[in-house]
């Protein structure tokens, strides 16, 4: 049994009785920023009910993306039946570009979508207990200590008024009931754990008087500090230097590859997938559209959209002035899961198939490699990388 | 650039990597007092010429405002006289100043006394109620605003910010009015007017009435003056109150989105942890700063809240002071105002220093 | 054949259902303020108040059924035994204590009380905004000497700010005497460093905006871009607050009328007067004091729930 199973999860937002928010929900923009923090930020307690597939309301099924029409429907579905899996110790990435569902997905597994305002629907089951179904305070004694996160800003994910130290051990002192002194000396061997020198000083400073990687390496010594089962990651180096990015996937590797811990790594980042993720699940729109091994999906690219991803990328072995390959149209270029691929407007390959109702997961090309087209790229030869 | 290797480097003042740079303590404090006191010089020098130019505007000026409307000539040009009142512009000025820096304000066309006198007498009384309202101001706005941005949208929230425009929106005087009498004059709950009952028998250490009864064992007498306090302190504090919910509403709506919350929360930390250290802690920054503002704001309203009660503190004497032309006493106010203002303000900017550490203290 | 008619089609339901969603357009600033204005619940009720206000301060001297100033009634009202005449089928409200309609004199009052806050506001204003577009100039483009010229401004600016209020507008009383047009000039000068600051940093933050420093590189003369770039986008706190301090200038005004320094003159009705001339009854007639105080209330708010919603609107951190 998998460490953790997602079976179709279901994010909505908006929709029901939530007048007050109308205008502000239809302007909003794709950024995932203006996702579910922005709303309302995490709710008090931050209960998350599973309302079960949400059938009728499919035909609201619209992306964050997209306006929703100007009469109905300001609901918004920003995953539409996501369904992965993640084994004991084992490294697996959701890619995808910004606006995918890529984060709300992670919210949602760690329930910290606001309680008002966003509905769930489908299974996550977390060491055969449903995440999505169980109550604030179950869930709150799993955070932090079997399951943790690390987010992107690692600055504005830090408190700027509190101390690092008492950063790191109020979840020592949370989760391990650990005192005073022995505490602060458990949170100074973190800091050293992550590669953060003079870890003693550093935990009477301050957020702002360490440098950005500094700053997530003190996040990451915060989820590691209980050892969790599962660490998700989301977008852990966009906002750092590129000579610190590879500084923390190493460090992330080897503390996941001492603890035995899980890895869920989301990101839009195609070389961090290379570099560390043992299976990867490609998102796009609010659904799983690519799913295979690292070699695999990186060999064989068989999603219209993983195809594109992997051909976009400027290759420093092409001859001069040969033009870039970009995919055509934004993320805004979409139409509905339920009247067929939401990829359809910016694929090449989109035929009158696409066009009618869901395509489904299918594996074209072998066993455990799936991806949902109906028109799949098979031919080896395309394959740019 | 963080060490990517886990050697420990030593501390050395000029290290790039160990350089404290969280330096602030008793030193850094008291030079930012010293600057800003010394920054009160140009504000105050400023205020007295704007306060001598408008002396000097006085319909009738400062002799007819001594000797009355009804003043002979020669009446006036002795005290003209006696005043240096015939004297160039900038001698009077220099004179004002210097009776100024000396704390000689004049004496109170109304009293007779000097005007310096009268504010020390009754100061205590407008302190204790001016702190009383900002007391409940706090102790009630900010738990409510923190409520209603909890409750976004529920009917706390809507109460909340509804009551506070409806509290802006109502003249202190006439909720003044309305609270003495429906709770004082129909119910008879409170008294109407005054800082004690006469006869309550009450020795007097500090000025402040609540605190003397505790300090000479008179409850009773301490009771009697909280009583006195309650209408004239919530009056008071209706528009400190409107302003401290709406501001706690929106900075607690606005760190609520805030990346560090949803770290806290992903740590899994108790609810009250989340709320105090990781929420409030940064909510209140702007809430401590208005706070001192409108300390300083006060004692506006309380002119008019004193005034209505009796109640015998500066806000009464400027309200009489205003209707006999006392000048001495609103120059000598207005003085004494500006400095409080001041004075407020620097103590928001050291409190802002103790609890921000992003503010460092040059 | 078959296959071109395969290709229209898919193109064909390809547009049809692409064409599901409206793309918004980019509206500007102030249309899209507008927009959700119109949906604010708050606005509108603002809106409501503030017009059924205007209106009466136009047409009320005409639908007053009787002389505001006629002590017509005076025989009935004693005022220092406590005996006053409530509201009745001839008086709707009332009279006051010398044996006046309290309903026309509302009616009529209501244009005293506009004027007072118009005029406070406008005077706010103008001085306050001329002061601050110099400073904000000054200090965006003015160059070191602009800076001290700024320094200059926004320390005098502090002295005023450090006045509380009532007692500035007491002191602007005191040396012009005791009338409406000293009322007005006294709550319209309290808001001139609120106005002066307001414009100010908001020009200060849209002087270090990148479409300045662009306007800038182009070449543009430093007075147009003030003119044309920097001052219309620094304008909406300045309207936000100009509609909130109609709300303060007709309190304040009340506050002043009733330290006494109001319009003396009874011919003229006026809401604060009103007020502070019934207050001293009310503890025999609080409905004296009720008509006046709860209309001042009403319309104070109508002012600021509009400035509100209007605030809310513009706040370019809630734009979609």
């Amino acid at each position: 049994m998998p460490l953790l199973d997602v079976d179709e999860l279901t994010v909505t937002f908006g929709g029901r009785g939530r007048r007050a928010d109308r205008g502000r929900d239809r302007d909003r923009k794709p950024t995932e920023a203006a996702g579910p923090t922005e709303a309302a930020g995490p709710a008090e307690d931050t209960s998350v009910r599973a309302a079960g597939p949400a059938g009728p309301a499919e035909d609201t099924s619209v992306r964050a993306a997209g306006p929703a029409g100007p009469a109905g429907g300001n609901a918004v579905r920003a995953v539409n039946g996501v369904s992965f899996s993640v084994d004991e110790g084992q490294v697996v990435g959701l890619v995808g570009e910004s606006g995918c569902g890529k984060s709300v997905t992670s919210l949602a597994l760690m329930g910290l979508l606001p309680r008002k305002g966003a509905t769930l629907g489908g299974r996550a089951d977390f060491e055969g207990a449903d995440l999505l179904a169980m109550g604030p305070r179950r869930i709150r004694d799993l955070r932090g200590s079997k399951l943790a996160m690390i987010f992107q800003d690692p600055l504005s994910s830090l408190n700027p008024v509190v101390p690092i130290g008492v950063q790191v051990t109020e979840i020592l002192k949370r989760h391990r009931g650990m005192k005073g002194e022995a505490a602060r000396k458990e949170a100074a061997q973190l800091l050293d754990r992550v590669g953060i020198p003079d870890p003693d000083r550093r935990l009477r400073e301050y957020p702002h008087q360490l440098s950005g990687g500094m700053r997530q390496r003190a996040l990451i010594a915060m989820a590691v500090a209980c050892a969790p089962r599962l660490l998700i990651a989301d977008e852990p180096t966009t906002a750092l230097d590129v000579t610190i990015q590879a500084q923390i996937l190493e460090l992330l590797k080897e503390l996941v590859d001492q603890e035995g811990t899980a890895l869920l790594m989301i990101t839009h980042d195609l070389g961090v997938v290379a570099g560390l993720c043992d299976q990867v699940n490609v998102l796009y729109a609010g659904k799983v559209v690519e799913s295979s091994g690292r070699r695999e999906l990186f060999a064989h690219p068989t999603h219209p959209y993983t195809h594109g991803l992997l051909g976009s990328i400027p290759r420093l072995d092409a001859p001069r002035g040969e033009p870039l390959n970009p995919i055509r149209g934004s993320i805004n270029d979409q139409i509905a899961w339920a009247d067929g691929c939401a990829f359809a407007p910016r694929c090449d390959r989109y035929e009158m198939g696409c066009l009618t109702g869901t395509p489904e997961l299918t594996e074209p090309r072998e066993a455990g490699h799936q991806a949902r087209c109906v028109n799949p790229v098979l031919a080896t030869t395309e394959v740019p990388a | 650039m963080a060490g990517r290797t886990r050697i420990r480097i030593p501390y050395h003042p000029y290290h790039p990597y160990s350089y404290n740079t969280r330096k602030k303590g008793a030193r850094g404090v008291l030079r930012l007092v010293v600057r800003r006191l010394l920054q009160l010089i140009p504000t105050l020098l400023g205020l007295s010429v704007l306060l001598f130019l408008w002396l000097n505007r006085l319909p009738g000026g400062p002799a007819s405002a001594i000797l009355g409307e009804r003043a002979t000539e020669a009446e006036v040009a002795r005290i003209n006289r006696a005043l240096g009142l015939d004297q160039p512009l900038h001698v009077q000025y220099g004179r004002f100043l210097k009776r100024i820096v000396e704390l000689d304000l004049g004496t109170s066309t109304q009293t007779g006394q000097p005007v310096w006198d009268e504010f020390v007498l009754r100061f205590p009384a407008t302190v204790e109620l001016s702190l009383a309202a900002i007391l409940i101001a706090v102790a009630v706005g900010i738990p409510l605003g923190y409520l209603a941005a909890r409750r976004r949208g529920g009917w706390l929230d809507v109460a909340a910010v509804s009551g506070s425009l409806v509290g802006i929106c109502i003249p202190v005087f006439f909720l003044a009015l309305i609270l003495k009498g429906v709770f004082a004059v129909n119910l008879g709950l409170f008294p109407t007017f005054g800082r004690l009952t006469t006869g309550v028998d009450a020795t007097s250490v500090t000025g402040f009435a609540v605190l003397d009864g505790v300090l000479t064992g008179e409850f009773d007498a301490s009771w009697d003056a909280v009583m006195h306090l309650v209408l004239p302190a919530l009056a008071l504090s209706s528009i400190p109150l409107a302003v401290i919910v709406r501001m706690t509403r929106a900075s607690v709506l606005e760190v609520l989105g805030e990346d560090y919350v949803r770290t806290a929360e992903s740590k899994g930390l108790e609810r009250r942890t989340v709320r105090g250290r990781h929420i409030l802690r940064n909510a209140l920054l702007p809430v401590v700063t208005a706070v001192g503002l409108l300390t300083g704001s006060l004692l506006s309203g309380a002119v008019l809240t004193e005034s209505v009660f009796s109640f015998g503190g500066i806000g009464s004497f400027i309200r009489t002071a205003i209707d006999a032309r006392d000048y001495p006493v609103l120059v000598g106010f207005i003085m004494f105002i500006a400095m409080v203002y001041v004075l407020i303000n620097l103590l928001v900017d050291l409190a802002y220093s103790v609890i921000d550490p992003r503010v460092r203290v040059h | 054949m078959s296959l071109a008619t395969t290709k229209t089609s898919k193109i064909d339901r390809l547009a049809e259902l692409t064409a599901k969603k409206e793309t918004s357009s980019g509206a500007s600033l102030w249309r899209e303020a507008f927009r959700r204005l119109r949906g604010s619940k708050m606005a509108i009720i603002g809106a409501v108040v503030i017009a059924a206000f205007v209106v009466v301060a136009i047409v009320g001297p005409w639908l007053a059924p009787y002389s505001p100033t006629a002590q017509t009634w005076r025989g009935e009202v004693l005022a220092n035994q406590g005996e006053f005449v409530g509201a009745r089928g001839e008086n709707w409200f009332g009279l006051d204590h010398l044996g006046r309609d309290m309903f026309s004199r509302m009616l009529v009052g209501a244009r005293q009380t506009l004027l007072v806050g118009v005029v406070s506001m406008l005077i706010g204003l103008v001085l306050g905004a001329l002061v601050g577009a110099v400073s904000g100039a000054a200090a965006t483009l003015g160059g070191r000497a602009g800076q001290r010229l700024d320094d200059v401004v926004m320390r005098v600016t502090d002295i005023m700010l450090a006045l509380p209020s009532l007692l500035l507008a007491v002191s602007i009383a005191a040396v012009l005497g005791q009338s409406l047009t000293t009322v007005m000039i006294a709550v319209g000068v309290v808001q001139i460093p609120i106005f002066a600051r307001l414009l100010r940093g908001s020009m200060l933050a849209q002087g270090g905006k990148d479409y300045v420093l662009a306007a800038r590189s182009l070449g543009i003369r430093k007075r147009r871009i003030v003119l044309t770039q920097i001052m219309p986008n620094s304008l909406s706190p300045v309207i936000v607050q100009a509609t909130l301090s109609l709300a303060t200038a007709i309190i304040e005004a009340a506050a002043l009328s009733y330290l006494g320094l109001g319009n003396p003159d009874p011919a003229i009705p006026e809401w604060g007067v009103m007020l502070s001339q019934a207050q001293r009854f009310f503890d025999n007639a609080p409905m004296m004091s009720m008509y006046p105080a709860v209309a001042i209330i009403i319309t104070a708010l109508g002012f600021t729930l509009l400035g509100e919603a209007m605030r809310e609107a513009l706040d370019p951190k809630l734009r979609g």
